[in-house]
């Protein structure tokens, strides 16, 4: 393999799996909208809302 | 939800993550991106094939992820429904039928592959992959999957697919039955990570190959990585009577090139050429090639992920989880397949063995790799088996749209759309199988729907996302709960340049594809798939093409006459 083809693969490769591995770990530390708790009313009621 | 039925939802992100990423990541992966980077040579592909990722994959993939939630929230999960609940149009759904029609016809061929699959990985624990000669390998394939005459791929032997084939459907029916989250996620949350497990294992035994054989000291792990990475290309061409110079093949290697150059010293009429990237930038077949390759490897235009997204709740984040499950078949793709089968191949057989067709690629050279490998056995088990969890996780996603569109279209529980879907699927699947004479069914099928359709629901679709929702409210409906926005270029992007690119590509794979027209040489020969059907008919082409119009009608007429596809039916119109 030549020293391009070498650098193609190295930016290729490595280009995705940091991509992958960024938003594993978002995915994995950015906590859930947690729905249900919420759901139908307000957590941010009219009477605080300035 | 006008629906007596309980909601179904994803337990959790990474669940819905892994299942899409499933989807997505199939055979294509391991066996057609290496094929096609090693074609073109690894870096002009690749930058053709970042430039598609951005322009084509992004925002599609975000498109139908926000449209999907969108649809969900207005108690619609299947195409034609979701449709036309965002776009407030009752005639929109029509559009959607091809959603469904996309991944209900392309489970009735995909099964069969995926009982391939496992068979083979069973066939080489027992020791019967053990090929000599690449006639040997076809001939074996030929016989397991009945090609050589109609009927005969029912055949239940170790050495036939029957068995596999009926276990595989049941395994899939089974997990299909068991819902969304206690089924496909459950599965997928362990087939992905297996999955990529294996294929590093597998991965490891390729890279650390050297040269098998030093009486052929080119042929080497090196060299099949030079083969599908290297920028340039050294070609050797002949000249003919007509001073035109054509392609003979394609030398990798020191010893191979210097070969190359001394014969071409000898003989005026060879020549030994060097191909640079810019050389093959301006070959449109490799623009074409690298768009086809993200399109389809993505699951885009499928009807999959817009169904999958339905089941989100209201502030699920879709920028982050589309971002995420391509970015995982992506790694699967380039960082995976793109370092494993081809230069595998080239090692032990050689550029002409790492050439050839997907499923040539696949079920031909691929044993024969395996069976020159030490410890061959076990690792032709890993990967057909790896293969086989890659296909599973594919082809679970393809009965969930029609599992949901029978639940509305008909007003019926889970367990009945099951059960209907799994006559409608097990009598498709047995045309497909039995017609397995040179493939001809699967192959029919495979082009009508599993491309033709493909491309005409993506351009549909993101033409919807952009010109009638609206790119201002369809950006409003991806961005909202999203950790990070979409980028505001893709505002752009989404309304113009998508569809642009899309429709230029669709024009040029049409007359390429179908009119067999060759735009460089300006020659024309239909295709095989248009000879079929109206120059020199073939009754099973013809009877292929019947049945899917067959399922489209039958689709269809549901459509109409479903109450739940009108937009005013609860909370179905958007605007």
């Amino acid at each position: 393999m030549t020293l391009g083809g070498w650098i193609i693969m190295i930016v290729s490769v490595g280009s995705v799996t940091c991509l992958f591995s960024w938003c594993i770990h978002k995915v994995l530390t950015t906590p859930e909208e947690e729905e249900d708790k919420i759901h139908g009313f307000e957590i941010e009621t009219p009477d605080t809302k300035k | 939800m006008s629906s007596s039925h309980p909601k179904e939802s994803w337990n959790s992100r990474i669940g819905i993550i892994l299942a899409v990423s499933g989807s997505a990541v199939g055979l294509g992966n391991f066996l057609r991106f290496p094929g096609l980077a090693a074609k073109h040579g690894g870096g002009a592909f690749m930058l053709a094939y970042f430039v598609s990722f951005l322009i084509i994959g992004l925002s599609i993939c975000w498109a139908e992820w926000a449209m999907g939630r969108a649809g969900g929230q207005k108690g619609r999960n299947s195409s034609p429904g979701i449709l036309a609940a965002i776009t407030g149009q009752s005639n929109y759904k029509y559009f959607g039928v091809i959603g469904v029609l996309i991944p209900v016809m392309i489970y009735m061929y995909y099964v069969y592959i995926e009982a391939w699959c496992l068979g083979y990985s069973v066939n080489f624990l027992a020791g019967n992959l053990d090929f000599a000669s690449g006639e040997e390998a076809s001939a074996f394939f030929g016989a397991f999957v009945g090609a050589g005459a109609d009927g005969s791929a029912f055949g239940f032997g170790i050495k036939q697919v029957g068995w596999f084939l009926v276990a595989v459907f049941i395994l899939n029916f089974i997990l299909i039955y068991r819902g969304l989250s206690r089924g496909i996620e459950l599965f997928c949350k362990y087939a992905m990570p297996a999955l990529m497990i294996l294929a590093f294992v597998v991965l490891i035994r390729v890279l650390t190959i050297g040269t098998p054989d030093p009486a052929n000291p080119d042929l080497n792990v090196n060299n099949g990585l030079g083969y599908m990475w290297n920028p340039s290309k050294t070609i050797v061409e002949s000249q003919n009577s007509d001073g035109v110079w054509t392609k003979i093949n394609e030398v990798v290697g020191e010893n191979a090139i210097a070969t190359a150059t001394a014969q071409a010293a000898a003989d005026g009429s060879l020549r030994v050429r060097k191909v640079s990237l810019t050389q093959q930038l301006l070959n449109f077949q490799l623009w074409l090639d690298a768009a086809g390759q993200i399109f389809f490897s993505l699951s885009i235009g499928f009807g999959v992920i817009i169904n999958y997204s339905s089941y989100l709740k209201r502030k699920d984040d879709v920028v982050l989880s589309g971002l995420a499950a391509t970015s995982a078949n992506e790694f699967c793709e380039v960082g995976l397949g793109g370092l494993m089968t081809v230069p595998a191949a080239f090692t032990f057989l050689g550029i002409a063995g790492a050439t050839g067709s997907t499923l040539g690629l696949g079920f031909n050279a691929l044993p024969m790799v395996f069976a020159s490998m030490p410890a061959g056995a076990l690792f032709g088990f890993l990967f057909f088996f790896l293969l086989f969890l890659a296909a599973v996780t594919s082809s679970l996603s393809m009965l969930q749209p029609g599992i949901a569109f029978l639940e509305e279209s008909m007003d019926i529980d889970r367990k009945k759309s099951v059960s209907v879907l799994g006559i409608i699927t097990a009598l498709g699947s047995g045309f497909v199988v039995y017609f397995s004479k040179d493939l001809k069914a699967l192959d029919t099928i495979d082009f009508w729907v599993g491309t033709f359709l493909i491309f005409v629901l993506a351009t549909i679709q993101i033409i919807i996302f952009g010109w009638v929702i609206g790119i201002k409210r369809g950006l409003k409906m991806a961005n909202q709960g999203a950790l990070f926005k979409v980028p505001p270029i893709y505002g752009v992007i989404m309304k113009y340049v998508t569809p642009t690119f899309l429709l230029i590509i669709f024009a040029l794979w049409t007359i390429q594809n179908v009119f067999g027209y060759n735009i460089l040489t300006g020659e024309q020969d239909y295709s095989s798939y248009v000879n079929d059907l109206f120059i020199q008919p073939n009754g099973v082409a013809r009877f292929s093409v019947a049945l899917i119009i067959l399922v489209a009608a039958f689709f269809t007429i549901l459509t109409a006459i479903a109450p739940k596809f009108k937009p005013n039916d609860e909370g179905g119109n958007a605007k």
